[in-house]
């Protein structure tokens, strides 16, 4: 039992922290969520040219990635295109991903039915030509390609061809889109029970994805509490003193690492195609979802008054945690599917 | 990172399989700990077999192999539903901290036949006037010739009716700063002057005593470290307490969680399953996931132990989480089976769920009740400024 990362990893690590911190102080966070996009537009060139969306990063190396950006959002596309849409795609696309030139994800969800990943789906294929309407997309007005569950299978259609609607979302740098297909140019990516599986995986894959971005979230969270402790003074002492705060943040650092050593276990059944991956994504998303909320939700009332302002960068992290708790169900949802296994 | 067993580490839990399968015949459920004599004899027969002390120094009757193995153990031992070594306070506390300080005669002297069940020891750290402010005790030792004489009254000190020895925690130098005046003895619970007295707990059971010392006499040589090195000796006993039970203690919630999915699966008293309730398949869930987030912050915890030397800080919260979950636990399924659950005689599951119910609140007040544990993670752990 290792539970370390390698050297290059942390190596990885390391550099990704600094990249971030220096892209994105807290301000400049700030004005990307409230852009017109949410998203910065010159990064994902760079991301490429530093190696992130290689082919060749195994979901390990990606895990330290998604901390990382959990820690400092990167207001990108990052986990669309990486954990919901590149396993699904063919070498080719997937080296178009790595140029650059490429950011895509996945539209699973219709409206007016049930919406989880696995659920069935009306979206249909005729000829090569996709109909249907997905909603709830995450990056859908940014992405350059969607991979798009149908009823038979899995298909790749161009934005170019969708007609794609945003919403404004409170995660300013993950906003959600509707987008409608009407006789897109579809290409098949997967289809029947290869297509099932290939969507659990994926399934598996963006929780794990999502729950080490909420042990960054947490982490960050934590860090702003504990800092803001130690240094904000009422009644003649920092507050840090008072068990009333401190024990938040005692609480809030318990938490954390239970997710984080759940985030670390589903990442590595990931990369290994464990037995156990299913439920250690399961449980890892059911925790660290409701883990970054709680450390925010902590963090808040930490900070007093100045944390329930716009202007400071805690409710960034908040919406951040509530969009991954959100994501596919929350986590009475992922316990469901782990009381199955465990009682049926 | 890897989370398979090595080829010696798989062969070491297929063998305690196999060793366990032939001599652990399964327990009956009981509303208690069961017989100490015959769980002594088990944990005789554990020592035998080559279980006990598996990361102790050889030269002491250990094994010298690195905790993971402690781990293998414990997750092995809470699957068979096999009952552990009963020297709990030896092995978890007297042991390491006799390992950590001890002199080469008092290694060979007390380490051995505490593995294998033949001495059981206690702890005597709290009083009636200091729990949590362990370093205020006011039991005194003062030296006579060759003897520390000893005088005043322990409290809590679990299996002390059983014991043999006592690690105690006096006061040597009552003119020196409050930690400073502190020494760790090595008590012969049998000397003239000793008193136990049981107290009862609220499962009814005798497990923790009151101590009295009365002009107690022990050898000069009886003592861990120097005359005022108490408190750092007491620290190296309680990171054991605190720290490395962890795998313990999630061993044994992993024990409890499968109980607990057996029980959810026979028809309650009203003769539905409860694990036909989405409410009821929630929370066996949740308690699923906790126990496996303290086993992987265990193993996290390890790994920076085999890296550095030093357990990680990732694991002081453990106990804390572990304790909150066992009270939950508990608490649920005892709630299945309404007023039934409450009957002493003819209690649902012999009284297993009873009694573990009502020990469970003891598990955020032992070792360190949660409030101090907080204390010091926000101090230790995350540097926050001391409220004292
Ligand atoms: C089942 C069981 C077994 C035990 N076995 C042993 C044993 O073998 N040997 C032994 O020496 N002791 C043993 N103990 C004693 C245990 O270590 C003490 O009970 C514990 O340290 C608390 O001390 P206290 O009982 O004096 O409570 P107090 O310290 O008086 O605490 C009372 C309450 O005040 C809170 N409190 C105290 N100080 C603070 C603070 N600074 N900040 C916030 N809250 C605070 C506590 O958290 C608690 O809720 C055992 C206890 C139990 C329940």
């Amino acid at each position: 039992m290792d539970f370390a990362f390698s050297e290059e990893q942390e190596q990885l690590r390391g550099f990704a922290r600094e990249f971030l911190a220096s892209r994105y102080d807290d301000a400049r966070l700030a004005e990307i969520a409230d852009s017109s996009t949410g998203v910065d537009e010159d990064v994902w060139p760079k991301l490429a040219s530093m190696g992130w969306l290689d082919q060749d990063l195994t979901f390990l190396d990606q895990a330290v990635l998604f901390e990382e950006t959990g820690h400092r959002p990167l207001p990108a596309p990052y986990f669309s295109t990486v954990a919901l849409a590149a396993p699904a795609l063919d070498a080719d696309t997937g080296k178009r991903i790595a140029s650059g030139t490429l950011r895509a994800t996945l539209a699973w969800a219709e409206p007016g039915r049930p919406q989880a990943l696995l659920d069935p789906v009306e979206t249909s294929v005729a000829d090569g030509r996709l109909t249907g309407v997905k909603t709830l997309v995450p990056d859908g007005a940014v992405a350059d390609l969607f991979v798009v569950v149908a009823a038979d299978g899995l298909y790749a259609v161009e934005a170019a061809d969708a007609e794609v609607t945003p919403h404004p979302t409170i995660d300013g740098t993950r906003r959600v889109a509707d987008v409608r297909f009407s006789s897109a140019p579809a290409r098949a990516l997967a289809s029947g029970e290869e297509a099932r599986v290939l969507l659990g995986r994926i399934r598996d894959r963006a929780y794990a994805a999502l729950a080490l971005e909420g042990v960054g979230v947490a982490q960050r969270a934590l860090d702003l509490l504990v800092a803001y402790a130690k240094e904000r003074e009422q009644f003649g002492k920092p507050i840090g003193v008072y068990q009333a705060v401190s024990h938040k943040a005692s609480n809030v650092y318990v938490r954390l690492q239970e997710a984080r050593s759940l985030a670390y276990w589903a990442a590595w059944c990931v990369s290994e195609d464990d037995e156990m991956a299913r439920q250690a994504c399961l449980a890892a998303k059911a925790l660290a979802g409701s883990a970054a909320v709680f450390a925010c939700e902590n963090a808040i009332q930490g900070h007093g008054g100045i944390g329930f302002t716009w202007e400071h960068v805690l409710h960034r992290y908040y919406k951040r945690a509530q969009w991954l708790a959100a994501f596919d169900g929350s986590e009475r949802a992922q316990r469901a599917e782990v009381a199955a296994f465990l009682l049926d | 990172m890897d989370f398979h067993d090595t080829s010696e580490e798989a062969a070491f839990r297929a063998e305690l399989r196999a060793w366990l399968s032939e001599h652990w015949a399964g327990r009956p459920l009981e509303g208690g700990r069961g017989d100490f004599d015959a769980l002594r004899r088990w944990g005789g027969e554990l020592y035998k077999a080559g279980y006990v002390g598996l990361t102790w120094p050889s030269e002491y009757g250990g094994r010298g192999l690195s905790p993971t193995y402690q781990a293998i153990y414990l997750e092995e031992m809470s699957r068979a539903n096999a009952p552990g070594h009963p020297g709990v306070i030896g092995l978890n506390m007297a042991g390491p901290t006799i390992i950590a300080w001890g002199t080469p005669e008092q290694k060979k002297r007390y380490l051995r036949p505490l593995l294998d069940g033949s001495e059981i020891w206690c702890q005597g750290f709290s009083e009636p006037g200091s729990g949590s402010d362990l370093a205020s005790g006011r039991t005194s030792a003062v030296l006579d010739g060759d003897h520390w004489v000893v005088n005043g009254q322990k409290v809590w000190s679990s299996y002390a009716h059983k014991a043999d020895f006592c690690i105690l925690v006096v006061r040597t130098d009552p003119s020196a700063a409050k930690h400073a005046g502190l020494s760790y003895l090595i008590v012969d619970m049998h000397a003239p002057g000793v008193t136990v007295r049981p107290l009862v707990q609220i499962t009814g059971d005798p497990e923790f005593n009151e101590i009295f010392f009365d002009d107690v006499r022990v050898p000069r040589s009886s003592i861990l470290g120097s005359p005022g090195d108490g408190w750092k000796v007491a620290m190296t006993t309680l990171l054991h307490e605190r720290g490395t039970l962890g795998f313990a203690l999630s061993a044994e919630l992993e024990r409890m969680v499968n109980q607990l999915i057996k029980l959810v699966k026979e028809p309650g008293p009203d003769g539905r399953r409860p694990a036909d309730d989405p409410v009821i398949r929630d929370a066996v869930a949740r308690e699923w996931i906790e126990m496996q987030s303290l086993r992987f912050t265990n193993y996290r915890s390890l790994t920076t132990l085999l890296e550095t030397g030093i357990p990680g800080p990732e694991g002081s919260g453990v106990k804390l989480a572990w304790s909150e979950a066992n009270q939950r636990l508990t608490s649920l399924a005892q709630s299945l089976f309404g007023l039934t659950g409450l009957v002493s005689d003819e209690a649902p599951w012999n009284g297993f769920w009873q009694y573990w119910q009502l020990r469970s609140r003891g598990n955020t007040i032992e070792a360190g009740t949660s409030e101090i544990l907080r204390n010091i993670i926000a101090e230790r752990v995350l540097g926050l400024p001391k409220g004292r």
